[in-house]
């Protein structure tokens, strides 16, 4: 449904976004995630006809952005970061008009209009001045504008930036109904929303692609290594000492300072190695009393941290699996 | 088709914000004064002569005002990303937003045809320079919105707009000024370049094809810098 292909983007001397490839298949909900600057909503400019790329190209339903602009631009509904509202309409106008210049008539705009609205949750405000609606509100409009059309691909840029919380779970919840029938990408700095709402994710940092994956893999990618909690009865120096001594571990530190309750420790593995069965026995062996060991998964957040940190394994590992 | 729903869209909000009603209050106002001053003076003619003249100079300052607006506001809201990837060209966002504004405008000089009601009523006017005064009033107009429209899509602020509009207006009405110093070749260049001077043929009863292109040409070329400004916003 979509398709980038070496797609670099200058703004003058400076790379916004360099090299950039992906294919995003029909009915899939695809995130985009980076931190502020990567070059997130660069891409989606681009995707969406605003800004033609400096090299490379993209097509969308099969359409080429630049050479085939609007028929293209048919096929997408798009939301930017900075929801694009006539404050001066009303709810019911300005979908009208939205309607109206994506090429639909009068009438399938009326009944369009109904559908949207519902999907929306806006019935209650059908003709309230735009100016006047709260954030949330006005994202759920400009979501409504985005799908009026029914259009094949649907392009949300920071969907649920600035909105109250119940709103952003609303929001999550809504994007996730469009998923059925529209081929989407939603861009996010917020990483719990792309394992939320998303089935693929793709990693982007400095304008560059560092992973392509489904929010699970790339965690078990990432990981290879595993995690373990302990909570054990017994000097701590020695525990740890023990704890360390296990073949494949690579760290054991201890992580909990509360009083009164058991220290409790964090060891991770070499990769590839299989740790929590050697640790039962070890400390079982040395006669300490285990009271609890849990693997931990490592969540997004952490691996995002990893894969935006600078270190060039991850990176040129990830950048190997993308091509 | 998409031309004429951003014209709609337009033209309803010029009459749902004061813009449109401040502007056509102070062309009506100012008119109105310098209609009376000539009429009430003496040995006056029955002739909208006097009219065109003021109406074209105040319209280098309302013109402006009238198309600030119309794409300052949507860099500014970021409605353009939305318009530019919809599946409608460049051209008939322009094209479209200039007609609102050519209409509205046209409405307002409509307006002071009541002074030509007055003169036929109380006097006896020819009519071939009332017809060719109108016509060159709104040809005068027409080349003003051009060129407050390429104004409007320099910048998202709407002053920046309006005023830049007005600074290119006023330089192609006075170059005439400049012709009066200079000799020569160059005097007629000036001439043929300022607006105020093709105006004038038009109050006298005069339809010259060379000003009526003059003023066409105008339009056409600063929409078309209208519309290569825009695109220009795409790679910015």
């Amino acid at each position: 449904m979509i398709e980038v292909n070496n797609v670099t983007k200058y703004f003058g001397n400076f790379p916004a976004i360099t090299d950039i490839s992906f294919r995003v298949e029909q009915g899939e909900i695809v995130g985009f995630l980076g931190p502020n600057g990567a070059g997130k909503s660069t891409t989606m400019k681009i995707i969406t006809g605003f800004l033609p790329p400096t090299e490379g190209s993209a097509s969308v339903a099969g359409y080429d952005i630049v050479t085939e602009s609007l028929d293209a631009r048919r096929h997408i509904g798009y939301l930017p970061e900075t929801v694009p509202l006539y404050t001066e309409m009303n709810v019911r106008e300005y979908l009208e008009y939205m309607g109206k210049i994506r090429g639909m008539d009068s009438a399938r705009i009326r009944t369009r209009i109904d559908d949207v609205v519902e999907i929306c949750h806006l019935e209650d405000y059908y003709s309230s001045i735009i100016g006047k609606l709260s954030k949330g509100f006005r994202q759920r409009v400009g979501i409504a504008q985005s799908i009026i059309h029914e259009p094949d691909v649907l392009v949300l840029d920071e969907p649920t930036i600035g909105i109250d919380p119940i709103q952003v779970v609303e929001t999550r919840q809504l994007i996730k109904d469009l998923g059925g029938e529209h081929t989407l990408i939603v861009s996010t700095h917020i990483l719990p929303e792309v394992s939320q709402i998303c089935e693929r994710v793709i990693v982007i940092h400095e304008g560059q692609i560092v992973a392509i994956d489904e929010p699970d893999n790339l965690a078990r990618r990432l990981l290879g290594r595993e995690r373990v909690d302990l909570q054990v009865k017994g000097p701590q120096q020695e525990v740890l000492a023990i704890l360390s001594d296990v073949p494949g571990v690579q760290t054991a530190n201890r992580v909990n300072i509360q009083r009164g309750e058991l220290p409790q420790y964090r060891v991770e593995s070499e990769s590839g190695v299989e740790i929590r069965a050697a640790l039962a026995q070890k400390v079982v062996e040395s006669g300490y009393e285990l009271h609890r060991l849990e693997a931990v998964t490592m969540s997004l957040e952490e691996i995002f941290l990893r894969l935006t940190t600078e270190e060039e394994d991850i990176v040129d590992g990830s950048a190997e699996n993308a091509a | 088709m998409n031309t004429f729903n951003i014209a709609w869209k337009e033209i309803k909000s010029y009459f749902g914000t004061p813009a449109a009603y401040i502007v056509g209050a102070m062309f009506l106002g100012l008119t109105g004064v310098f209609f009376v001053s000539e009429v009430t003076a003496p040995f006056a003619e029955a002739g909208v002569r006097g009219i065109v003249e003021w109406a074209s100079f105040f319209i280098i300052f309302l013109a402006p005002l009238l198309t600030m607006r119309l794409l300052a506001e949507e860099q500014k809201l970021g409605t353009l990303e939305l318009l530019l990837t919809s599946p409608v060209r460049d051209w008939e966002v322009v094209l479209g937003k200039y007609i609102a504004s050519f209409l509205i405008l046209a409405a307002i000089v409509a307006v002071t045809l009541y002074y030509v009601v007055l003169l036929y009523s109380f006097g006896d006017p020819d009519t071939g320079p009332v017809l060719s005064g109108y016509l060159g009033l709104l040809l005068y107009g027409a080349a003003a919105l051009a060129i407050g429209l390429l104004g409007s899509s320099l910048s998202s602020n709407q002053i920046v707009a309006a005023v830049v509009g007005i600074a290119i207006l006023l330089m192609l009405s006075f170059v005439n000024l400049i012709a009066d110093i200079v000799t020569g070749i160059a005097s007629e260049v000036f001439n043929g370049m300022s607006m105020n001077e093709h105006i004038v043929d038009f109050s006298r009863g005069v339809i010259d094809t060379s000003s009526v292109v003059f003023f066409l040409s105008l339009t056409a070329v600063f929409l078309f810098l209208s519309i290569r400004s825009l695109e220009t916003r795409r790679w910015r």
